[in-house]
């Protein structure tokens, strides 16, 4: 759609301009995220690493299977689904956002980096739910040949291969690895969207008064947004890493 | 259309679309590929315990192919890296095919560990202990 205003004889290594058709910000911006992937991408693949690795791992259809207000209802995918989509509906808004900063709509701008932002909010809270839910739980473990109740953290982890124990099965202690990985990664995800929400905050204020109207474009309304669909684009990965598979 | 030209390193200002119905059609799309990786996801949890190793594998797999094509949408429409010129793309596509290596790799050198461990470092046949218990690092954590 946009190429079709470049001639195509544009000699765009000459010097003089971007070579990339756009701004210095928005290339830095991009270049960022690439790097960010790349650390995003180390996490997910030395947990695969780690996976790989061992005879057993948890099964995610049996550790995430509570949602709120549920009790004990077994609801396996049901809770991640729901912040899944919740984080795709703030990618609409925020790319809805951007529609209108370059329409130069202020109002549209404002209403719709306040339903990300919204949207953003309710992921978090959602996180903060499932992580409490995770360290407070309360499962049997098999540990030196008594029973013991515990919940998933960093040094435990209760999701190991079962065994019978008193006529029944009951669980050992699985790879300790687990907990570090989902809260590591989970929370640095997590952090993502805390600071995007924060810089979603700024960009609304800056909207409220009238900076971009002033500056006479709307770009940091984009940065803003490219930054946010890439938080959108990690929990892709961080879903299909820890929950699906 | 000639609502910015924001800088000078710019030559020609991108055109952008006037109505949504690409967004909302990109938010359908991204919707369907997850309700569909959704029921991947529940079958192989009916089927627990009843498949081999290969039909899960192959789920598995559609369930990676499908969340890189709901990666393609984010980043080609969400991120308008699609409508930028193809010098901006290939600065960002070519250097993420280090994933390439990078997951097939790590990947090969988990399960080789793997292997390695079950076959006490290939002198005997392989043998998955079921029963081996992993016991945690901090036993004095556990009376807390």
């Amino acid at each position: 759609m946009s190429t079709t205003a470049i001639p195509t004889n544009t000699k765009w290594w000459n010097g003089g301009r971007s070579p990339f058709n756009i701004s210095y910000g928005k290339v830095m911006m991009w270049y960022f995220l690439m790097s960010d992937a790349f650390t995003f991408g180390a996490f997910l693949i030395s947990y695969g690493t780690i996976r790989f690795s061992v005879n057993h791992w948890a099964d995610p259809n049996h550790v995430f299977n509570a949602f709120p207000f549920a009790g004990h209802a077994n609801l396996p995918l049901a809770f991640v689904s729901l912040m899944t989509f919740i984080l795709i509906f703030s990618s609409v808004t925020m790319v809805l956002a951007v529609h209108e900063g370059h329409k130069m709509n202020r109002k549209g701008v404002e209403k719709y980096m306040i339903l990300t932002i919204l949207g953003g909010l309710a992921f978090l809270g959602c996180q903060a739910w499932e992580w409490t839910h995770m360290i407070t739980g309360d499962h049997a473990v098999l540990v030196n040949g008594q029973i013991e109740h515990w919940g998933t953290t960093v040094t435990r982890n209760p999701w190991g291969p079962e065994v019978m124990h008193n006529g029944a099965m009951v669980a050992t202690p699985g790879p300790i690895a687990f907990g570090g990985y989902f809260f590591g990664i989970t929370g640095f995800h997590g952090f993502h969207v805390f600071s995007g929400v924060i810089i979603n905050l700024v960009m609304y204020i800056k909207t409220k008064l009238g900076h971009f109207d002033q500056r006479g474009h709307y770009e940091m309304i984009e940065k803003a947004g490219l930054y946010w669909h890439f938080v959108d684009l990690v929990w892709v990965f961080v879903f299909l890493c820890f929950y699906l598979v | 259309m000639s609502s910015q030209v924001s800088s000078p390193e710019i030559t020609h200002a991108p055109e952008h679309a006037s109505g949504t119905g690409r967004i909302w059609k990109t938010f359908t799309v991204l919707s369907v590929l997850t309700i569909i990786e959704l029921a991947l996801g529940y079958l192989l949890y009916w089927k627990h315990g009843e498949w081999g190793y290969t039909p899960v594998i192959t789920t598995k797999l559609v369930i990676a192919v499908l969340t890189l094509l709901k990666a393609y949408y984010i980043v080609s429409i969400f991120m308008h890296l699609g409508d930028e010129i193809r010098n901006m793309i290939m600065t960002i596509i070519v250097p993420l095919l280090l994933f390439v290596w990078f997951i097939v790799a790590f990947l090969w050198d988990g399960n080789s560990w793997k292997t390695l461990r079950n076959t006490d470092g290939g002198s005997r046949a392989n043998q998955t202990e079921q029963h081996q218990q992993h016991v945690p690092a901090v036993e004095k954590d556990a009376k807390k």
